[in-house]
């Protein structure tokens, strides 16, 4: 059962990650993306890691999507603007993606994989909120101040002079 | 009700994982798209009526000679339905037919899996899952791509108005609706629906309900954050201006028809119940009883929770015919400069009470 949904769900991830890729016009890569996010939602559903499964949504789906959607529709002018991607230095890509993809499959398969009982693990969301504001409480008010940071940046930067 | 019962039900039964599976998903989803089109159906002809009774008007009554719409025009909206379908289903020539095309079902899922998490009682609950609070929250995004979409590819410059007036309204008013959704999350230190439910049970002083809105001071004002973004968060009037009439035609909509756009009408309310169930199950006990220990269980879950929307739903429906619409800059004011922080005091203020008073 679990590995019936799991290959769909692999489907949908690769399927729609290859539409982006190939994809002539650049919107449609954009909501081939989407489909992309919630395939990868899936395989957090996976590992159980519901907490970071629903944050995927919010902030890939709800957030980056919407924003690379604006970004798109937003471009001044955008009737005049060719809106496809052409593929270019086909043979400097192509032994890029051999090297990266021969890397990666050496990784897979030389990793000791842990290998977990089959039972359903605890509610991880306590868990992250205890780390979070115990063990790494730093980090985190430091990753904070970088949001911050890069938000009024954002702001100054777009705001007209008067 | 929850797909994991009948899943069990199923492997009791008999050894067809990938059968029980579909079978699980499809006996319990068939339900939820009759709780969504039942609704639409409803609430279209109170809001029909409910207008007419604030405009002083009598509403459907009759369709005239041959037609009739049944007492007090009951059947007003089961013609309505029959209409859209009849109607003939327009694509525009110059849209981008594909994602024109695509655009209600993505909008239709944002609504229809957001309605799986509602808890309409103890045990009628498609997935009781652990994050459902958070799930509900999130999986609202959704349909703002399907909204965008739809306007984009209508390629009409009303469509393509409303649709970024409609996503910079939902992703701004989603910041507070979620902000204020933290307080009942951070007082019953879980984000699962039916155990935020729990927590409501019992009484205040053996009479009152022990409702996380009167909990205290802060708790009571993030529900109306919450109520009044999450009316923002489904489009509706005062907040409508992505389909605002006088100036947008209708918006993101316009060029629907037919089967298309009663998709986007079934949704639009499922959202408001999706909204409105999130508030209940949050802020007013959920499926408890208004009154502690009376009629407090089984099947009277379903009709206090469903009463409970209902009313909230009816105050939706109260504020559209009763404010006039806002402007995009009042609009963004008011979420930006007045609920955000207000959102943010609350969520202080309820730590420092929580640490208090336990």
């Amino acid at each position: 059962m679990a590995e019936f949904t799991f290959w769909i769900v692999v489907g949908i991830t690769l399927g729609s990650a290859f539409m982006v890729v190939m994809s002539k016009n650049l919107l449609y890569s954009a909501y081939a993306l989407l489909f992309s996010f919630i395939g990868v939602t899936g395989l957090y559903v996976f590992l159980w890691a519901d907490f970071i499964a629903v944050v995927q949504v919010v902030v890939y789906v709800g957030g980056i999507l919407i924003l690379i959607i604006f970004g798109i529709m937003l471009t001044n002018k955008i009737t005049s603007v060719n809106i496809s991607h052409t593929s270019v230095q086909k043979g400097v890509g192509t032994l890029a993606v051999l090297g990266m993809a021969t890397l990666l499959g050496f990784m897979v398969f030389n990793t000791p994989w842990i290998e977990l009982a089959n039972v359903e693990p605890a509610e991880t969301t306590a868990a992250i909120g205890r780390l979070l504001m115990m063990d790494y409480l730093l980090p985190f008010e430091v990753a904070s101040l970088l949001l911050l940071g890069a938000l009024i940046g954002a702001t100054t930067l777009s705001r007209k002079e008067d | 009700m929850t797909v994991d019962m009948l899943m069990d039900w199923f492997a009791a039964i008999g050894d067809f994982p990938v059968l029980a599976f579909i079978l699980a998903v499809t006996i319990s989803g068939i339900p939820l798209f009759l709780v969504m089109a039942l609704n639409a159906m409803v609430a279209v002809y109170v809001e029909r009526k409910v207008s007419a009774f604030m405009m002083d008007r009598i509403g459907p009554m009759g369709q005239g000679p041959g037609l009739h719409a049944g007492k007090w025009g009951l059947l007003q909206t089961a013609a309505d339905a029959v209409k859209l379908l009849v109607k003939e289903d327009t694509v525009p020539e110059s849209s981008d037919k594909i994602l024109f095309k695509m655009a209600p079902f993505i909008i239709f899922i944002g609504a229809f899996i957001g309605l799986a998490a509602v808890p309409f009682s103890q045990t009628l609950q498609v997935v009781d899952f652990n994050v459902g609070v958070f799930y509900i929250i999130a999986v609202g995004s959704i349909g703002v791509i399907g909204i965008v979409m739809a306007g984009w590819a209508s390629n009409n410059k009303w469509s393509l108005y409303g649709a970024m007036r409609s996503a910079a309204q939902i992703i701004s008013y989603e910041i507070p609706a979620g902000l204020s959704i933290i307080v009942p999350i951070m007082m019953a230190g879980t984000m699962n629906l039916q155990e935020l439910i729990h927590y409501q049970s019992g009484s205040v002083w053996g009479i009152l309900p022990n409702w996380i809105i009167f909990n205290n001071p802060f708790s009571f004002l993030a529900f109306f954050i919450f109520f009044i973004s999450a009316i923002a968060e489904t489009n509706r009037t005062p907040f409508d201006i992505p389909e605002a009439e006088s100036e947008l035609v209708a918006g993101w909509m316009t060029e629907y028809s037919g089967f298309r756009w009663a998709i986007f009408f079934l949704s639009e309310y499922a959202n408001m119940l999706i909204v409105s169930g999130l508030a209940v199950a949050g802020f007013l006990g959920g499926w408890r009883s208004p009154i502690p220990g009376l009629f407090d269980s089984g099947a009277w879950g379903l009709f206090w929770f469903m009463g409970k929307v209902a009313s909230l739903i009816f105050i939706m429906m109260w504020f559209r015919w009763t404010f006039p619409r806002l402007r995009v800059d009042q609009l963004m004011h008011v979420c930006w400069k007045v609920f955000i922080p207000i959102a943010m005091l609350n969520i202080f203020g309820v730590g420092i009470w929580k640490l208090i008073f336990g």
